[in-house]
């Protein structure tokens, strides 16, 4: 219950970071909130040989407006921010309907949104939230041998970004630095839900939902996302074009909320069943997209 | 590793392993062992301390990392000296609320609550009791004394309220 020696560099930029994380000779790991690396190394489930921890790295932990009107997120903007802060509120509402969802406020205080999508647990709430809202992952590393310049940058759809449970589309040396949310449109409503059984525990099923309705009121828009419904965090396309071209009625959302239950692919555990977590599912996605809608409308 | 901080108010410096966790550090190195270690692992809250005022797991933080920052510990609350005995009088008004409202029994968990509920109440100085049952519900108590926890937290923001802000605490913060 005591984590493992390590090397521990504080990294005071990016760039040294980057440098720290690019060592082939050393298991490498970036520290950011710590709230999920950190039993890993407690419970000795990680042992890497040097941890780089990015908390004193001021240029991570920036929100800032894009050109677009989107949010770029620093990787190291912390959960608690999410509530808070009113430029999020304004420009990213499921962002902060949904960080309350997210474990326990001591854990909000340090947890940070790069790290939760690096972590790529299915389990947790804002990789489903930044999917609905049609995120992308901005990744640097230190430039390899023959490459031109310090450093080489990528950027990625976060559904791309997802390859597995734990398993995300992060190479080694890469390192998470932002999350660019691209700016709301007119006529859409967002809204986010979950069932636990206790406050601040994982979910056992949540639905994050995006929904764009036209002037007659008509969607021309919809997107749908998944806690605890794959082995991803999970987008669910099929499901949402159902509700395309349609009014959002009950019977329209309802053809939805089933067409999600139907295709996703929950696992089964002590906590829940398989054919549960479809009923959540079904539930939850009735009564997130309705509010969306509703939210749309006004 | 050498590192400078603030633990309750005061300056500490010295040298630090890496991978000692602040919660073994505070008790460990520092002798502050209010600061209780249950799980290890982000769960049970016991070890919650405030880091520049938020409550934070103090197991999923390394001392390394308090480098350059303010530590609050339930040692932190009361107004009394370093070493000075404690009387119930000089209690924080949320310790106070506590005692009063028989908010605990066997008292393991109880130095974590009073981390949470004392920035809790800085932050929403008038909460329902759904509210503070939300702010509480990263802490286990075996006991399972949680009515009465919820009780004396919001005896405690009656108390802070009536007595205006800032009153009777935290003249140094």
């Amino acid at each position: 219950m005591k984590p493992p020696p390590f090397e521990y560099v504080a990294a005071a930029s990016l760039d040294g970071a980057l440098e720290a994380l690019a060592e082939p000779s050393l298991e490498t790991r970036a520290l950011a909130g710590g709230q999920s690396l950190v039993p890993m190394l407690n419970f000795r489930l990680a042992a890497p040989e040097r941890l780089v921890d990015l908390n004193g790295i001021e240029e991570l932990a920036r929100v800032e407006e894009t050109e677009s009107g989107g949010l770029r997120l620093g990787a190291m903007v912390r959960h608690l921010r999410l509530e808070r802060d009113p430029l999020i509120a304004r420009r990213a509402p499921l962002l902060a309907e949904a960080a309350p969802f997210i474990a326990h406020p001591q854990i909000r205080s340090r947890g940070t949104v790069g790290g939760s999508v690096a972590h790529a647990d299915p389990a947790a709430e804002l990789p489903a939230v930044l999917l609905t809202l049609g995120a992308r992952v901005r990744i640097a590393r230190r430039s390899r041998g023959g490459e031109s310049g310090s450093r080489v940058e990528r950027t990625l759809d976060l559904e791309d970004f997802f390859l597995g449970p734990f398993f995300s589309a992060l190479e080694p040396d890469e390192l998470l630095t932002a999350i660019e949310v691209p700016p709301s449109a007119p006529g859409e409503g967002t809204a986010f839900d979950e069932v636990a059984r206790r406050r601040g525990d994982y979910a056992l099923a949540g639905v994050a939902a995006r929904v764009r309705l036209d002037s007659r009121g008509v969607c021309d828009e919809a997107a749908i996302s998944l806690v605890n419904g794959g082995a991803t965090p999970c987008l669910m396309r099929e499901a949402a074009r159902t509700l395309v071209g349609a009014e959002p009625t009950p019977e329209a959302v309802g053809a939805t909320a089933a067409a999600c239950a139907e295709t996703c692919e929950p696992a089964a555990d002590m906590h829940a069943n398989e054919a549960y977590r479809r009923h959540l599912v079904r539930t939850l996605t009735a009564r997130v997209v309705s509010r969306a809608a509703g939210r749309a409308r006004t | 590793m050498r590192i400078s901080a603030r633990i309750n108010g005061s300056a500490w410096s010295g040298d630090v392993e890496p991978r000692l966790l602040l919660s073994d550090f505070l008790r460990s190195e520092v002798g502050l062992t209010g600061t209780h270690v249950g799980c290890e692992h982000g769960v049970c809250g016991a070890c919650t301390v405030q880091l520049d005022g938020e409550p934070v797991r103090a197991c999923l933080m390394f001392a390394v990392q308090i480098e350059g920052h303010e530590v609050t510990t339930v040692e932190g609350l009361a107004a009394a000296a370093p070493g000075e005995a404690v009387s119930v009088e000089r209690l924080h008004p949320v310790q106070r609320a506590l005692h009063e409202a028989h908010g605990l029994q066997c008292g393991f968990c109880t130095p974590g609550i009073l981390m949470t509920a004392e920035a809790f109440l800085r932050e929403n100085p008038a909460p329902s009791r759904e509210e503070i049952r939300e702010a509480v519900s990263g802490h286990l108590c075996r006991c399972t004394g949680y009515h009465n926890i919820v009780e004396g937290v919001a005896l405690a923001a009656e108390r802070l309220a009536a007595d205006g802000p800032g009153a009777d605490r935290d003249g140094d913060r």
